[in-house]
């Protein structure tokens, strides 16, 4: 089959791979018929993750047709079925899992891949589809077909009439600027303020006012975004042109907002001397992340209020204003999405006709122009809002 | 053996936790010792594990275990460099549902002892699964250095072999992504 490969930093290719096959009973394997690139998939195109191999198929939002079926998994699917696959893999049977606490699966990242985590982070990461190795190192769905492990649990099946474009995003992006928006419990008459206006951001803000917000102010600089934020009902701030600390406390009457959003990450830009510090020394390799957002965050958000991060960080950080998070109690509230968790009621969302998430797609080509799509995701943000590859 | 200063530390944790005593925690120059959490009954894990003939099911480097009279075992195990190592096991202690320890007979590849203890974890938790392994590297330092390029030092092997009997008793699958189904290699 044709595939979507990385081969290093700035190098994607479609190359011809082995078709994947079931393994494991509760495995499924799906014929692709679209799949995204994601913000994430920026930081493995940029290099910024550890634990890649040339050649690993990329890609974790993906939907498609299911074409065998595990005897594992026959009770919940059956061939022929339209799925939405979730980005991370949960077994459903651990602690975690019984908990809803998905992306937390204590046995999807196989056993000789879970080391690498387990020294870096204390304890081993969850599985995912087409990310780095530290994540299982499972084939991505950037390709024709895919195999899907635990396929008993993951897939939501999409009711006909409903087309790719509108579930698509169920396999992250959507469930995730929903998770950001959930954990800041917004409250009646709530402020959120959110960096950062790429896909995630933007779901975030339209996740903000389902849940209640009164008000939702988004900061970026590309004009389309911005203007993308505007549209969804966001008040909108170029950082390059204001100044974010002094702008927000303005708009909210001194008290700052309620909670604050990081759906940037380690890949902050702009020219603050706190970033480009933290620039040098990535480059230098003096520290990992660039946390810029995250310590305005923590500095903007009000008293008592909720920073919530679903903005992806992989290592360590200098000079996080640990002083203003706990003088000013503030609850941090991040992690990787419990994906599976939301999907239903999201579904359930687009299908109401509350949220229509096709709104994002800039661009839809076929999988053999994948590496243009990376190329134009990563150097043209302002008009290249999301790409959707057709493998078939 | 043990320094005699008393200690304040009252937990009950094993002496491989203990700063500067892992070396005199077991009768062998390596000792380790690892925890997981299943969330499955007591004696279900116990009676599956005491069936030996379950254990190359998730450890993979086991090649064959051989049942042989009186609670010994043959154990064929894949070594480092593609070489197997060979020894007979015996059952030291056997109490049904808590604990099995073993030894290996004299004359084996690797001289070593163990046991695995099963505890109720707190409500709702499943069982905690502590397992000790005390043993003399294979062919000394170099050995063990080997051991560990090549991924299999037993230390690391009991670690995997661990997440994976958690994986099957647990979802009733041993994970993988292994290819074709994984990324091809170059």
């Amino acid at each position: 089959m044709r595939a979507l490969c990385w081969h290093g930093k700035g190098d994607v290719r479609v190359d011809t791979v082995p078709d994947p096959r079931i393994v494991n009973p509760r495995d499924a394997i799906l014929k692709v018929t679209s799949t995204a690139i994601c913000g994430s998939d920026l930081h493995l195109y940029d290099g910024y993750i550890p634990g890649m191999h040339s050649g690993d198929v990329l890609g974790h939002e993906f939907m498609g047709e299911v074409v065998e079926v595990g005897p594992g998994a026959s009770h919940a699917l059956k061939v022929g079925d339209r799925v939405v696959v979730p980005f991370n893999i949960a077994c459903g049977n651990c602690f975690p899992c019984q908990s809803q606490l998905y992306s937390a699966c204590d046995n999807s990242n196989p056993a000789e891949k879970a080391d690498a985590s387990e020294i870096a982070y204390g304890y081993a990461m969850t599985g995912a589809f087409g990310y780095s190795h530290l994540t299982g190192g499972y084939a991505g769905g950037q390709a024709e077909y895919v195999r899907v492990p635990y396929a008993d649990v993951g897939p939501l099946k999409v009711p006909d009439g409903m087309a790719d474009d509108q579930v698509l995003f169920l396999s992250d992006i959507f469930p995730t600027g929903y998770m950001a928006a959930e954990n800041c419990d917004i409250q009646e008459g709530d402020t959120v303020a959110i960096w950062g206006c790429g896909p995630v951001g933007l779901f975030a803000i339209k996740s903000a006012f389902l849940l209640g917000a009164h008000r939702v102010i988004a900061i970026d600089h590309y004009p389309r975004r911005l203007e993308l934020a505007k549209e969804a009902g966001a008040e909108v701030l170029n950082y390059h042109e204001v100044k974010v600390r002094e702008a927000l406390s303005e708009m909210t009457g001194g008290r700052g907002p309620d909670s604050c959003i990081d759906a940037v990450g380690l890949e902050a830009h702009g020219f603050s001397p706190d970033n480009v510090i933290d620039e040098i020394k990535t480059i230098a390799k003096l520290a990992t992340d660039r946390p810029h957002v995250f310590r305005e965050a923590i500095m903007a958000c009000r008293k008592g209020g909720t920073v919530s991060v679903p903005g992806v960080y992989g290592g360590f950080a200098d000079k996080i204003p640990i002083g203003a998070f706990m003088e000013k109690g503030l609850t941090i509230r991040t992690g990787q999405t419990h994906t599976h968790r939301y999907m239903a009621r999201l579904l359930e969302h687009v299908q109401e006709g509350r949220i229509d998430p096709t709104f994002l797609i800039s661009h839809r080509l076929p999988l053999e122009e994948g590496p243009e799509g990376y190329r134009m995701f990563k150097g043209q943000q302002n008009e290249c809002t999301k790409v959707v590859l057709k493998p078939h | 053996m043990h320094q005699t200063e008393q200690k304040s530390t009252d937990a009950n944790v094993h002496p491989t936790a203990f700063i500067g005593e892992a070396d005199e925690a077991g009768p062998h120059d390596a000792n380790s010792i690892r925890a997981v959490t299943i969330g499955r009954p007591r004696q279900e894990l116990y009676a599956f594990w005491r069936d030996f003939r379950n254990l190359p099911r998730f450890m993979e480097n086991v090649k064959s275990i051989e049942l042989l009279e009186s609670g010994r075992s043959r154990w064929v195990v894949a070594g480092p460099g593609g070489k197997d190592v060979e020894w007979v096991s015996v059952v030291t202690e056997d109490v049904p549902g808590e604990r099995i320890a073993w030894r290996a007979e004299a004359g084996g590849d690797i001289d070593h002892e163990g046991w695995i203890e099963f505890r109720d974890a707190p409500p709702r938790r499943g069982t905690e699964v502590r397992v000790f392994i005390s043993y003399d590297p294979p062919a000394g330092t170099v050995g063990k250095l080997v051991a560990k390029v090549m991924q299999r030092e037993p230390r690391v092997q009991a670690r995997r072999e661990l997440r994976r009997f958690k994986q099957l008793m647990e979802t009733g699958e041993v994970t993988t992504s292994k290819a074709p189904d994984a990324a091809p290699r170059a």
